[in-house]
């Protein structure tokens, strides 16, 4: 098994552990998840996909919700999405 | 996308924690064919949720090597949001959509933690306690971050230890109850050696944090992210610098599935009979959705349902005693950890209520009913479908919510057109 | 409640709240009953498409004297109506249908309602996420969307402001003879009663046909400038429009908050307000073929309403010719959000013996009775 996975957060490089999840990476980035509907910076606040405060874009896709979605190699997040 | 392919079970469990693991495995063992989906991508639910770093409990371990011994079909990274017509499941996961059929079903859905607004709850880093957690588990980083757990329930020891454990510094535990109700609480718990055992454990491993009781979160500080949080108990005030917040009140169930599906529910929580059956036939019941009542809980009511399920009546049975002990200490839960009316003020007219449509606490406080109030102000009308700001306004506003309504989890449009499907494709069952 | 009124209203949906606004504006002493909320009913399920239509002259009178006391008023909308000038494109799929965005052309051009032929390249340029391949359409950039259960709060606070008084949570057993009974026993008086029940407004009136039609709808998450007009396929005009079978058609909206409202449904006969999944599903495909980008996103809820629906497809505006003192404002079908400012004018001009602004003899009630043996339209 690797021993770490990298990807991209907003087009930067991090890399992470392996059990790691978007929302783990994008913290470790430095980033909030996204604006909410009036502007304010929004970050997980259930970490078990209920309450969709942690929704990224990851590949292209919108409003997935990065606590559930574990980092693989090569992926593409995007924050505010 | 990859097309939907129907499945077909003698016995679906609808959720992989505790007792959706146990009534899987109790159902497969006479041979039937049984599936068990959830959201999580491996098994155990909330309290198992495997961490990346460290082995599992000892309990988590075998009753997953069951699963797999007994060949249940573990459908993970799939949540279940609709049910076209009685015996067919729609759940769809990041790439796909299944149609699942079943003959006999087991919601295990467990629960989810209550948030209570305050000032500053929406900053970043104001997290729930099993949210943090959870993250920790995901490999959040935590050794040295400075945390603060409040709120209230026996969740929050528990979150408190994990996180001691994993290096985190905590500042302090508030824990909104009282003295007294807690003492009530651990007295009521003489009869239960296990959970005296782990209130023992717990202690020492907790020893040296300040523990505060009839003690709560007045507000979250901080420009874009938590910088500190102000504590009070009524009338000290206190503030802490942070880094997170880990914040829960206690745990509500996850029953807008079983609502779905018709299920009767009384005081919030889903009604079964002695073998967890709801009245809807051929459903069952097991776990937090029927009473919050913890992990061994959980444990037995899944084996019931799953004995019940696969009609072993008479093994079921057996296991009535063991339930009734459990739930009475589910009954002092509840008790011991009812909320404190003082919580009701924490929301500052500004206070945003409705985190996914930023609603405000006085938008709201013209309504006399979540209906109205959602239609008017569009709180509950995001995402989370009111998940946490429903459990929010039950409590500030006394509001039930309304019912139930496809797709009871956000699903991709075309995962909705799947129901076309189930007329073109037979299910064919695996075993 | 001993207090006698000019007239009371029976629902506070959207045709109810503007009805008391005109009303009591005009200086009426009026009372409105309703037995849930403010926009409860059918208002809770619509679109707010603010649209003109032509399925005939009185239909388009109506509707486009509706979209401009709108227009009016848009200044005056609070932000949480959400209305905005959005404008509408029929689309077309094929040249069938292009004939017939240039027959509409005509028909509004003429009326003096502003519209725009769109060749394909201009349909794809304004909605470049419609599919390829399409015929073109025909823009009508007045029309406009709001959010109609806050529409309908605007208005009935207007009403409350000129001293309207509201009765909410309290359900009507009867009318007629100048008074209103509660189900609590009570009773209220007055001199004329306005039946704005919706599809309930058959219930209090006897003799008053009202017919279910039943609508879906799917909301989906936000996703930002996908779409800009609210857009209906022109094949609606030759489906939708069954009298008989259920139909679906291309109806998708942009809301103010990026997200997209997915319609559209007509079912007959469907008494239960459950999600009726092969009518969802078709809708859905319809909607995914004309919009391809659809099929990925995120649906958030699903729900259904009832349409008010008459047998010729124009609602009842005016008295009841079996008692002098009842008035009705109801069965405006799928188009009551639009229609209810004009419905209220032209009733409150009725009322108060004013000169209405369009004729309003299309409308009345009595035509009902002469027509009682009328047959359907076949393809209205
Ligand atoms: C966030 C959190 C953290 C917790 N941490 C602890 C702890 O550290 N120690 C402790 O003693 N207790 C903890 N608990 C309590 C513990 O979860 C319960 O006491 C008990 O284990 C519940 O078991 P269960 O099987 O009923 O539910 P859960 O373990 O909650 O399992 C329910 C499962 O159902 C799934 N599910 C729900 N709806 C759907 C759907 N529609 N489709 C697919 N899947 C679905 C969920 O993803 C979840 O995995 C925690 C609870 C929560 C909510
Ligand atoms: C799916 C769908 C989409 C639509 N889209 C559009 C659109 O895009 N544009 C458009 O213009 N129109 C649209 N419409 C039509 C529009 O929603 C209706 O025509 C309009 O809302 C009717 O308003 P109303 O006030 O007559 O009825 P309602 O809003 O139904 O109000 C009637 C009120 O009467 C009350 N009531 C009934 N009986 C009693 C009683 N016995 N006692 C007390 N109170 C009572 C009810 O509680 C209710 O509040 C759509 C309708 C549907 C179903
Ligand atoms: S943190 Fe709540 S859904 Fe991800």
């Amino acid at each position: 098994m690797r021993n770490e996975i990298a990807l991209k957060v907003n087009g930067t490089h991090i890399v992470v552990p392996p059990g790691a999840t978007v929302a783990v990476a994008v913290a470790l980035a430095g980033q909030v998840c996204r604006k909410s509907a009036s502007g304010a910076p929004r970050g997980p606040l259930c970490g078990m996909g209920i309450c969709f405060e942690c929704r990224v874009a990851i590949n292209g896709q919108p409003h997935c919700r990065s606590c559930q979605a574990f980092c693989e190699e090569g992926m593409d997040v995007r924050t505010n999405g | 996308m990859a097309s939907s392919t129907p499945d077909g079970f003698d016995v679906l469990v609808v959720g992989a924690g505790p007792a959706g693991m146990a009534a899987a495995v109790r159902a497969a063992e006479c041979g039937i064919c049984v599936g068990i989906v959830d959201d999580n991508a491996a098994v155990g639910g909330q309290i198992w949720r495997k961490s990346a770093e460290e082995d599992v409990t000892e309990d988590a371990k075998s009753w997953a090597d069951c699963l797999k011994a007994r060949q249940v079909t573990v459908l993970g990274g799939m949540h279940v949001f609709d049910q076209p017509e009685p015996g067919i499941l729609l759940a769809e996961s990041s790439d796909n959509r299944s149609v699942l059929h079943y003959e006999k079903l087991v919601l295990a859905t467990g629960a989810r933690e209550r948030f209570l607004p305050f000032p500053g709850w929406t900053l970043p880093n104001v997290i729930g306690a099993g949210g943090l957690q959870a993250m920790v588990k995901c490999r959040l980083p935590i050794r040295g971050k400075r945390v603060v757990v409040a709120g209230t329930g026996p969740l929050l020891l528990a979150v408190a230890a994990y996180l001691k454990a994993h290096g985190a510094e905590i500042l302090k535990i508030c824990e909104q109850a009282s003295w007294l109700t807690l003492l009530r609480f651990a007295t009521s718990l003489l009869t239960q050696p296990a959970k005296i055992w782990q209130g023992i454990q717990l202690s020492q491993q907790l020893g040296g944090i300040p523990f505060l009781t009839s003690s709560w979160v007045a507000a979250a500080h901080g420009d874009k992210m938590l910088e500190a949080v102000t504590i009070t108990s009524g009338s000290e005030t206190e503030t802490i610098d942070c880094d997170y917040l880990a914040c829960g009140f206690h745990l509500v169930p996850n029953i807008e599935l079983p609502i779905l599906l018709g299920c009767e529910i009384s005081d919030g929580f889903v009604q079964v009979n002695d073998l967890q059956e709801t009245n809807v036939s051929g459903v069952f019941c097991a776990g937090e959705p029927t009473g919050i009542g913890g992990v061994e809980l959980a444990l037995v009511e899944g084996q019931i349902a799953g004995l019940a399920a696969a009609s072993r009546i008479a093994e079921a049975r057996h296991l009535f005693g063991k339930r009734e002990g459990f739930r009475r200490f589910a009954r002092s839960l509840q008790r011991a950890f009812r909320l404190r009316p003082e919580l009701r003020m924490l929301a500052g007219p500004e206070t945003i209520v409705c985190r996914c449509e930023d609603v405000m606490y006085a938008q709201l406080c013209p309504y006399t009913s979540w209906r109205s109030a959602k239609l008017q102000t569009r709180c509950g009308m995001g995402p989370c479908q009111g998940r946490v700001c429903g459990a929010a306004t039950e409590f500030l506003f006394n509001w039930s919510l309304d019912s139930a309504r496809p797709p009871v989890f956000p699903a991709r449009v075309e995962s909705l057109v799947a129901v076309r499907d189930i007329k073109q494709q037979d299910p064919q069952k695996i075993s | 409640m001993n207090v006698t009124y000019d007239i009371i209203i029976v629902g506070a949906g959207i045709v109810g709240a503007a009805c008391a606004d005109e009303l009591s504006r005009r200086g009426m002493a009026v009372a409105i009953v309703d037995r849930e909320w403010i926009g409860g009913g059918a208002t809770a399920a619509g679109m707010g498409h603010i649209v003109v239509m032509d399925d005939s002259e009185a239909q388009f009178a109506l509707m486009r004297y509706s979209q401009q006391l709108w227009h009016k008023l848009r200044l005056e909308l609070p932000d949480d109506v959400e209305y905005e000038q959005t404008g509408t494109i029929w689309v077309a799929a094929d040249e069938e249908e292009m004939a017939e965005v240039r027959r509409k052309r005509n028909y509004y051009g003429q009326r003096g309602v502003p519209v725009e032929e769109l060749d394909a390249q201009g349909l794809k340029h304004l909605e470049p996420h419609l599919r390829d391949a399409l015929a073109g359409g025909l823009r009508v950039p007045d029309d406009a969307v709001l959010y109609p259960p806050c529409g309908a709060r605007f208005l009935m606070e207007r009403a409350q402001q000129s001293g309207a008084k509201l009765h909410l949570g309290r359900s009507v057993t009867q009318i007629g003879d100048g008074c209103v009974r509660l189900t609590d026993g009570l009773e209220m008086q007055a001199q004329y009663i306005v039946n704005a029940a919706g599809t309930s407004a058959g219930d209090l009136t006897s003799g008053l046909e009202i017919r279910k039609r039943k609508g879906h709808l799917v909301i989906t998450d936000r996703y930002a400038r996908f779409l800009r007009h609210q857009l209906l396929e022109l094949g609606y005009l030759k489906s939708a429009h069954s009298v008989t079978t259920d139909s679906v058609a291309f109806n998708v909206q942009p809301r103010r908050t990026g997200q997209i409202l997915i319609g559209s449904s007509r079912q007959y006969g469907a008494e239960h307000k459950e999600v009726d999944h092969e009518i969802l599903a078709r809708m859905l495909r319809r909607a995914e073929e004309y919009m391809p980008g659809l099929r990925a996103m995120s649906a958030i809820r699903c729900w259904t309403g009832f349409r008010a629906a008459t047998r010729d497809k124009l609602p009842l505006i005016g008295p009841w010719p079996d008692d002098p003192s009842l008035w009705l404002a109801t069965g405006h079908e799928g188009l009551g959000i639009t229609a209810s400012l004009g419905t209220a004018r032209i009733l409150a001009d009725q009322i108060t013996g004013a000169a209405p602004e369009i004729p309003i003899e299309p409308y009345l009630p009595s035509r009902m009775m002469l027509s009682q043996t009328l047959k359907e339209p076949a393809n209205a």
